[in-house]
Formats: C-alpha cells, structure tokens, sequence
C-alpha cells in the first residue's frame, strides 16, 4: 500500500501495545512461578507476545513515518500515548488471576488473528499469519489452566470465579467499535467487532462451562485504554520497561 | 515451589524428526498428563527440538535391577554372530 490510511496507525498501535504491555506483566512472574515449569511457560508465551509487538511496531513506525523505530514507540511513548486495551496492564496479582486474564485476552487476540488472516492489509495480514499459531497454543496453555483450577478444588474454584468477575468489566472495551475500528472494517483491514465477540463469547463459553465457571453479567463499567486514557497501573509498568533507555538513551546490546 | 514438589513426575520423550524414534531427554512435574504435555513442549522444544512428544509418569516406568545386570546382559558379550556387521549398509539410507 503507497498511501497509508490515518486510522492506521492508531489501529496496529492498539493491538500492538496490548501484546508490549501483557508480554511485560507475564515477564513480572519471572523467578515467581509456583514452579520453574510454568515460570518457562508464561516466559515462552511473553517471548511469543513480544515478538507479535515488535513486529507491529516496526510497521506502526513507518506508516507513522518519522523517522522513529519499533524501539523508539516502546521505549520512549508516554503513558497516554500508549494504546493498550486496559484489562493487559492490570496487575498479575496471584497465578489464578494472571491465568484468567491471559486468557481472556488469548482468546480475543485468536479470534483477531484469525480474521486478520484475510485483512486487505497484506502485511498485517502476514502477521497475523505468524502469530495465530503462537495464540492457539496460548490459548491452550491459558484455557487449561482456567478449567483445572474452576473444576479443582472449592478454594480454587471460587477465587478464579473472583478473578473473573474483577476483570470481567474490562473485557467490553475490546468490542467496543469507535471511529478507528469503523475506518479500519470500511476499508477490509479489520473485521467487525462483533464478530470478534462473537467468536471470542463462543469459545470463552465453552472453557467456562467446562471449569464449571459462571460467565458474569455485562456490566455499565468503561474504561478505554485503546484511547490512551490507562489505569494507575501502566506508569509503574512502563517505568520498569522504559527504565534503562531514559537512564541510557540509544544504549543497545 | 511446594506445589511442584506434590506435582507427579513425567519422563519427556521427543521426536526430533520424522522417521527418527522418540528419544528420552528429561522430566517435568506436572498436575496431569495435558500439562505435561505443555511443560515438555516449553521445556524441551523452545529451539525446534522436536515434532511429537511422549509423556509417561515415571512411576509407570519399570526398570531391570542394576544388581541383575550380570545375569541379564553378560550372556550376550560373547554373541558377535549377532550383530549384524557382515552387510554392506546403502550409502541411502542415514537414519539407520
């Protein structure tokens, strides 16, 4: 494509940042996991999400076209011009909440990426190409974490009940079209919202039902991180990432 | 780390390729067999190590009793007639 669409940049920097900002959270867990296995496991998946953000950037910065690079919007983007969906940035809190989150958002990025195997944007659509493999096994991973502890015991029952109704609210930010999701379906890039909702609801229902978990009810509550308006958890989150290019400008390996 | 310690050990066999025989290269604590799975996959194949994998509790492994050793494999030292060192091996064939 010679001419890039404006929405365009809005649009990679939403789903790019959202893959930056959870890859840094499942990285907090490094040397914590309640076992070195799952500490490699949610290393492998912050690997996978990291390189779907790299990849991403890199294009959000030259359809920007100023000169800067993937590192550049990482490493040196203010809080609000961060475009992350806010449910990525929310805290891990303890295992059962970081599984539930992850996968809720596994889920949404696999219905994403599978659509956006036929965006009319080819090189977003080679993307995607490359990371729904990496989000099937995500989902895997995330989903049979999320029925072993709702179908194990009382106590995890009910906390990973507890984490689902605390994120819950944060889920319809992800469905929710707004002028730069209408631009990007007008055009064939993206597909539309609720069919990513609906597919994100079917496959979410069924990990539910078999956790023995309740779905819980929509509710008013908004929050719009695609919109750089962020909780207070993402200054703290980019302060650890951005910590050594503030302190070293243009340090490299 | 008291979860892994009450988790079950699983013994890893990978595939490296296709054609090639599932070979033994470690152990994962898991909760259950999927699990394994997914460890073994994350521990052992995070540099295209392989393209299959076993997972076996160790528990079910049986294994010959080292203080049976002479009676069980010594009989075979003096058997050369058995190895199969008189054919001429194809240049073809790699994985033999």
């Amino acid at each position: 494509m010679s001419e890039r669409p404006a929405y365009l940049l809005e649009y990679l920097l939403r789903i790019a940042d959202t893959s930056l900002v959870l890859a840094q959270r499942l990285g907090e867990w490094i040397g914590h996991a309640p076992a070195i296995e799952e500490d490699l496991g949610f290393a492998n998946t912050a690997l996978d999400l990291l390189g779907q953000a790299r990849l991403l950037l890199a294009y959000a910065a030259e359809v920007e076209g100023r000169g800067r690079s993937a590192d550049d919007l990482a490493f040196l983007r203010e809080e609000s011009a961060y475009r992350n969906a806010t449910l990525a940035e929310l805290p891990n809190g303890d295992f059962g909440d970081t599984i539930v989150r992850q996968f809720l958002i596994d889920a949404y990025q696999l219905a994403l990426y599978e659509r956006l195997t036929d965006s009319s944007d080819l090189r977003l659509a080679e993307i995607a190409a490359k990371a729904v493999n990496e989000t099937r096994y995500h989902v895997r991973y995330s989903s049979g974490w999320v029925v072993r502890l709702g179908d194990g015991t009382d106590e995890s029952h009910d906390r990973v009940q507890a984490s689902l109704e605390r994120f819950w609210p944060y889920v319809q930010e992800l469905f929710e079209a707004d002028d730069i999701d209408r631009a990007a379906l007008a055009d064939g890039t993206a597909p539309p919202a609720q069919d990513l909702c609906d597919a994100w609801s079917r496959r979410v229902d069924a990990v539910l039902a078999e956790a023995t978990l309740l779905r819980p009810a929509a509710s008013p509550f908004r929050w719009y991180g695609k919109h750089g308006r962020h909780s207070e958890h993402l200054g703290h989150l980019l302060a650890n990432l951005q910590y050594l290019q503030r302190t070293h400008p243009g340090a490299t390996w | 780390m008291s979860q892994a310690r009450d988790w079950p050990l699983y013994e890893v066999f990978i595939r490296a390729r296709g054609g090639l025989d599932h070979k033994h290269v470690g152990s994962v604590h898991a909760a259950d067999a999927r699990m394994a799975i997914e460890h073994a996959r994350d521990l052992y194949t995070r540099r295209q190590e392989g393209v299959s994998i076993w997972v076996a509790r160790s528990t079910d492994i049986l294994a010959s009793d080292p203080a049976e050793s002479a009676a069980l494999f010594d009989p075979a030292r003096d058997k050369i007639y058995r190895h199969p060192t008189f054919y001429d091996i194809p240049k073809e064939v790699e994985t033999l």
